[in-house]
């Protein structure tokens, strides 16, 4: 099959991303892609992850995600893809998801970047809010950012570079990160996909295109494809 | 990318806190932030609970939120007399139980229920027609808080007329307690062929539509313009098996509440996973067979349709 490694689109010209529809503002993300010309697709099954090259898991409700993700067996495959060079991109939730640890000891979060994360770190849904965000490497205005019972990003590992911070506050809050990346993988606090600025998107678009243009990731995905037992 | 945001701030002179107030009107509670969180909550099941040993298993269910209330719709329909706000301490523990949004419920037109739920810290209102109405005439006007508001609508009008008060999120409004899905589907079905008759419109028809629909005008253009309400559209009363949220979601709604349908059936825990696992496989009817197996009796219910009008909860509001 010209063009195609078990499944694995390579000649379409641009990356397939695929955003979580397990639950939260899946649609909104899709319809952000859709504004860069992108046409992503939910992804509901763990197969349909050897289909793409980059996946966004959306904001929602992560306690609801990681069950979902746990009962419908995504978490070793989502390990399997993420290292072998898939594109993540986690908001809000979905940061919380992907994160190593949390400061709450529920839910379980999946480990696939090195940062450490606290839930709903602003206070509850009351205390949420927008605000300008500078974000590094970035032109352009600063980003309207929406913070919705939004985490922050509280320590991160060597391989993690800090994209965006909130300042220290007078009363003593300190400067936390709210948007990093590690290699192929994003995480944000906020929700660029509530607002009609496209820029994360076209940069995880990027990554994605990295992803699908990668010749070592094809390789192992083959290898891993071939290794997955059917589900269907 | 070694300069974080900050650097180049205090580069010029300014520190990063100053610069941020400057930059930044950090708006609490405003619109996009609160209809924001019922977005978060699409494809998800938002369940009743009455205390906060329900609400961890909801929790552990996979809610995406809680409805915290002293009495599920069943009870309060059996006990009759008047339903009000829940004791603050109820609400309080509940919150304290759990990491996902709370909600609670204020009668309609009861802004002072409102105003202590909002000092709990409550995530969503309800103004819900399950609580007795405190009002005739007016429903809260729900601009005037930071907490944001889902109501019950049956129809278009209702729910832009809500949404024109401040209202984030619309649910339908079904038939509350009776474990019987058909008003549910009826006013599902209702405010979306109200949406399809306002977007094949031609635009000199809005005007007339917006006095026929007794709906605010700019909301019925919005409405024409985006072909789906303004708020995130949620359906409730009578949901009570997997099968039902799951029809829900194919006629179109954007996530289901359930009521009674999770601590009135005979396994609350498994009722709960399978109506969580059903509102994210709506599509998939080989997931949907398994997902309903063994799941033991629903709620037990009542008909909708013989219940006399006057006691219906769904005429209450306007």
């Amino acid at each position: 099959m010209v063009g195609q490694v078990n499944g694995v689109a390579d000649t379409s010209g641009q990356p397939k991303i695929g955003v979580l529809a397990l639950q939260g503002d899946f649609a909104e993300h899709i319809h952000m892609l859709g504004e860069i010309g992108i046409c992503a697709v939910e992804v509901r099954k763990v197969e349909q992850l050897s289909e793409i090259d980059g996946l966004i898991i959306p904001g929602g409700e992560s306690t609801t995600i990681v069950k979902l993700l746990g009962m419908f067996g995504f978490i070793d495959e989502l390990h399997r893809h993420v290292d072998s060079g898939m594109a993540l991109w986690g908001t809000c939730a979905g940061m919380i998801v992907i994160a190593r640890d949390l400061a709450d000891p529920y839910p379980t979060p999946l480990n696939l970047i090195d940062i450490g994360v606290a839930r709903n770190y602003f206070g509850r849904q009351v205390d949420s809010f927008e605000a300008e965000l500078e974000i590094d490497g970035m032109d352009g205005a600063p980003m309207r950012a929406v913070f919705i019972r939004a985490p922050i990003v509280q320590d991160t590992g060597d391989d993690v570079e800090t994209l965006a911070v909130i300042p220290a506050t007078d009363d003593g809050r300190p400067e936390q990160a709210v948007a990093v990346k590690s290699g192929r993988v994003l995480a944000t606090s906020f929700h660029p996909e509530l607002t009609e600025d496209t820029r994360l998107h076209t940069l995880f678009v990027q990554l994605a295109e990295e992803a699908r243009t990668d010749a070592s990731r094809r390789a192992s995905l083959h290898h891993l494809t071939e290794e997955t037992p059917s589900t269907v | 990318m070694a300069t974080s945001p900050t650097a180049k701030v205090s580069g010029n002179g300014t520190s990063g806190a100053q610069r941020w107030k400057e930059m930044s009107k950090p708006e609490v509670g405003d619109w996009r932030v609160k209809g924001g969180l019922a977005q978060m909550l699409k494809g998800g099941v938002i369940m009743d609970v009455v205390t906060p040993d329900q609400a961890k298993v909801a929790e552990d269910a996979g809610a995406v939120a809680v409805m915290a209330l002293e009495r599920v719709p069943s009870d309060i329909r059996r006990d009759g007399g008047v339903a009000r706000m829940s004791d603050p301490d109820l609400i309080s523990g509940i919150i304290d139980t759990v990491s996902i949004p709370v909600m609670a419920k204020a009668r309609i037109g009861h802004f002072v229920e409102a105003q202590i739920l909002e000092a709990l810290g409550v995530d969503y209102c309800d103004e819900s027609e399950v609580l007795t109405p405190a009002d005739n005439e007016y429903h809260i006007d729900k601009w005037q808080y930071k907490m944001p508001y889902v109501c019950g609508a049956r129809n278009i009008g209702e729910a832009l007329r809500r949404i024109g008060e401040g209202a984030a999120m619309i649910r339908t409004k079904g038939e509350a307690g009776t474990g019987d899905i058909v008003h549910a589907v009826t006013h599902a079905r209702q405010i979306l062929a109200d949406i399809r008759t306002i977007q094949n419109a031609p635009t000199e028809e809005l005007m007339s539509l917006a006095r026929d629909y007794q709906a605010p005008y700019e909301l019925v253009v919005e409405v024409a313009r985006t072909g789906k309400l303004p708020v995130v559209n949620f359906a409730a009363g009578g949901i009570a098996t997997p099968a039902d949220a799951a029809l829900l979601m194919q006629i179109g709604v954007e996530g289901v509440f359930v009521g009674s349908g999770i601590f009135k059936s005979d396994n609350p825990a498994k009722m709960a996973d399978a109506i969580v696992r059903a509102t994210t496989h709506f599509n998939d009817p080989d997931m949907l067979a398994e997902i309903s197996r063994g799941l033991g009796d629903a709620m037990p219910g009542i008909e909708a349709n013989k219940i006399p009008e006057e006691q219906q909860l769904q005429t209450r509001g306007w």
